[in-house]
């Protein structure tokens, strides 16, 4: 028998470490140690249940349970084997008492469609991805189905681009396939640019197949036999796992000419990005892979009707393309009786920043931050408070503890002010200013700017100087209206995405956090002790003892005493680099 | 490697190979092969799993005992890597998290030598459309 005991950071705080030892210490005094092992593991993503234990072979799931619960455990279930009702989870709305894990709502929190074979299959062989249905959606649509009939299975399913703008898939290929020319081409957009969003990469390192075999499905239905991937070089992995299975294919014929027999011809290549955001944008993306400057167009024309070389060209987002075969499998109404009434399927979110479970999450969409950030994120590091949340990267916005319990779909994260994007999230306690935070995305977007056009290239520049100069506690309150009405300009008049979104940070810290703006222009404050020159560090005259320690470690001279005396910090000296207040062993450094 | 002309050569090849993944997976002697999989993508190989998997490969074999080790993409548990999964004959996978080889060396004395479960087990948290991968596991 084995008792597991969660060792998740959120169960740990909840006193799991005094529960194992002391079921241990109970088995020992009933000379059961041999038998039944303590073990330890990691988070079940229940944590506002915790501590959770589970009981192995009978699979029963206890919640809440506190070391003073040990005793009952060891004596009732594992002596007498009959299971303790009171520590058996409640169903909130129909009261019932649930053993089975596999019956709890949390299980049914993440749902894997896109990543349903990433770490299960060895993705350097083409053999486990087959076993595992791989191709047979190509299969099926070749032989069983018209391309219009596969591209209105798509648009019934309801998916929508995973890339961030959320346009219908289904009418995106439906458009390049009316488009008439000689010549179609398909792309998959592996540029994946936002900081702190890794679940493209994830997907090509895990299961490469299935975006060879979408695309291939793509080409199908809008009369295209050539494939491009475009890609970043800093993927070095996710790239020679292409580059082997895009040959693993073409020696299995699923790839290349007259695949599975029925005349159909196809096949990719790999185009190399130097790692630009803006290449992220679909008109750059098809410039940079044409051998021209990565800079966007105006549109309309669309690539779906003018794209790569001039042809109609279809472009999809990674996680897009994954979700396509399981589509084409399993049909349009099992996907689409998945998430809200305007977003269907499931979204992966590369959940990132000051949270227990970092790591890839994908769930059905409508979930709320609240269940992704506390329940399976497992809350915050520290157990500090939850400030915010940066959804959409430099393109998106924050939300707030008022914004836990909406449902994220597209529409809604843009009704809250910020958008999905491809799915990064990055979460911010109290200790970040967001001030410094909208400073650190336009910083990131004037370096990523392609300079084509002068609202993005100029305004952003100008807002990031007036971030500055409010961290710098030199801003003013007129400041405030600059940021906005600079912001609004930069978004009506930009030409591409890049552009009309950036100054989404700013805004979004404006509408939320318009106290800590102020506390930074009208007091010269940092709430949250972040921007370095609105702190002064001092020295407490009661603590000091005259080590010298201070001295000796401050690396501009800055602070002067004698042995033995009390120390004193030269503030137009010191450049707060805070060496002075980890070297003093006395918490007789400071700061204000 | 002959190539896949038709959609039937696709069903039956996928079948031929679920039989052989499974035979990998249960073994040919089923008290003996045991299966171990090592999350490679980028953030596992950052975290130290390539030094992990060749550890187990060299002391598998040194240990004598009759395994496949294979890679595969990421778990998902980031926050744990190197994680990596195990599956003894006859039992659901179990994914651990955390593994240096100091864990690596207690997964193999305890787990796969004594079927005896050991601290960092990761309880799998979600559903996937291929159900019948999760059945059992903790």
């Amino acid at each position: 028998m084995h008792i597991l005991v969660c060792g998740g950071t959120g169960c740990k705080s909840s006193n799991s470490d005094l529960l194992v030892s002391t079921l241990r210490n109970e088995l020992l005094e009933n000379g059961l140690d041999k038998e039944v092992q303590v073990v330890l593991t990691g988070c079940f993503g229940f944590c506002e249940q915790g501590p959770i234990v589970k009981v192995l072979p009978d699979n029963i799931f206890y919640v809440g349970v506190k070391p003073e619960d040990a005793p009952e455990i060891i004596a009732e279930h594992i002596i007498k084997g009959r299971t303790l009702q009171r520590l058996l989870y409640e169903d909130p709305t129909t009261k019932e008492k649930i053993q089975n894990a596999k019956g709890m709502n949390f299980y049914k929190k993440q749902l894997r469609i896109a990543l349903r074979n990433c770490g299960f299959i060895d993705p350097e062989r083409i053999e486990e991805s087959i076993a595992r249905d791989g191709y047979a959606a190509l299969g099926k649509v070749l032989t069983e189905l018209t391309p219009e009939e596969t591209v209105q299975i798509i648009k019934q399913s309801g998916l929508r681009g995973r890339g961030g703008g959320g346009f219908s898939t289904g009418l995106k290929w439906e458009i390049t396939a009316k488009s008439q020319a000689d010549q179609k081409y398909v792309v998959c957009n592996a540029d994946e640019g936002d900081p702190g969003a890794f679940m493209d990469r994830s997907i090509l390192e895990g299961d490469p197949h299935t975006v060879l075999e979408s695309m291939a499905i793509n080409g199908y239905c809008t009369g295209a036999d050539k494939g491009l991937i475009y890609i970043r070089a800093e993927y070095p992995l996710a790239i020679a796992r292409l580059k082997i299975a895009i040959g693993q294919a073409r020696e299995y014929g699923l790839l290349g000419k007259d695949i599975l027999g029925t005349g159909f011809n196809f096949d990719i290549d790999l185009r190399y990005g130097a790692g630009a955001f803006v290449c992220g944008e679909e008109t750059a993306l098809i410039h940079s892979m044409e051998g021209e400057r990565g800079e966007p167009t105006f549109k309309p024309p669309f690539p779906s009707e003018q794209g790569y070389m001039g042809k109609p060209t279809n472009v999809n987002n990674v996680e897009t393309y994954a979700n396509i075969p399981p589509i084409i499998l399993q049909g349009a109404a099992w996907f689409s009786s998945i998430g809200t009434e305007k977003s269907k399927g499931t979204k992966v979110f590369a959940l990132a920043g000051k949270v227990n479970n970092v790591g890839l999450v994908e769930v059905p969409m409508g979930t709320t931050l609240r269940e992704v950030i506390y329940e399976i994120g497992g809350g915050i590091k520290g157990n500090k408070k939850f400030k915010a949340v940066q959804t959409g990267g430099p393109s998106g916005g924050c939300l707030t503890e008022k914004h836990l319990d909406i449902p994220i779909d597209y529409d809604n994260l843009i009704a809250c002010g910020s958008m999905m994007g491809s799915g990064g999230m990055i979460i911010v306690d109290e200790d970040d200013c967001m001030v410094s935070m909208a400073k650190y995305y336009l910083d990131f977007t004037v370096e990523e700017s392609c300079g084509k056009c002068s609202p993005c290239r100029i305004g952003n520049k100008r807002l990031y100087e007036i971030l500055e100069t409010i961290t710098k506690g030199k801003g003013t309150i007129e400041d405030l209206d600059r940021l906005r009405n600079l912001s609004d300009v930069i978004k009506d008049t930009s030409l591409c995405g890049l552009g009309q979104t950036s100054p989404n940070p700013v805004l979004s810290t404006l509408d939320n956090f318009m106290e800590e703006y102020e506390a930074h222009v009208l007091h010269h404050k940092c709430p949250a002790g972040q921007c370095r020159d609105l702190m002064t560090y001092w020295i407490d005259t009661e603590n000091c003892v005259g080590c010298t320690a201070c001295a000796r470690v401050c690396p501009v001279s800055a602070i002067t005493g004698e042995r033995k005396e009390v120390h004193l910090i030269d503030a137009a000296l010191c450049i707060k680099c805070g060496a002075c207040m980890e070297k003093c062993k006395f918490n007789a450094v400071y700061v204000s | 490697m002959t190539k896949v002309k038709t959609l039937a050569d696709l069903k039956r090849l996928r079948e031929e190979l679920q039989d052989k993944i499974h035979v990998r997976e249960s073994g040919d002697h089923p008290e003996s092969i045991v299966q171990v999989k090592v999350a490679m993508a980028t953030c596992g190989i950052a975290s130290g799993a390539k030094d992990v998997m060749v550890f187990f490969m060299e002391e598998l074999e040194k240990r004598g005992i009759d395994s496949v080790v294979t890679q595969t993409g990421c778990m998902g548990y980031c926050y744990a890597e190197p994680t990596i999964e195990v599956t003894l004959p006859g039992h659901a996978p179990l994914v651990f998290g955390f593994v240096d080889k100091r864990k690596a060396d207690e997964i193999i004395e305890k787990y796969i030598k004594n079927g005896e479960l050991v601290d960092g087990i990761i309880p799998i948290t979600y559903q996937s459309i291929n159900e019948s991968q999760q059945e059992g596991q903790i």
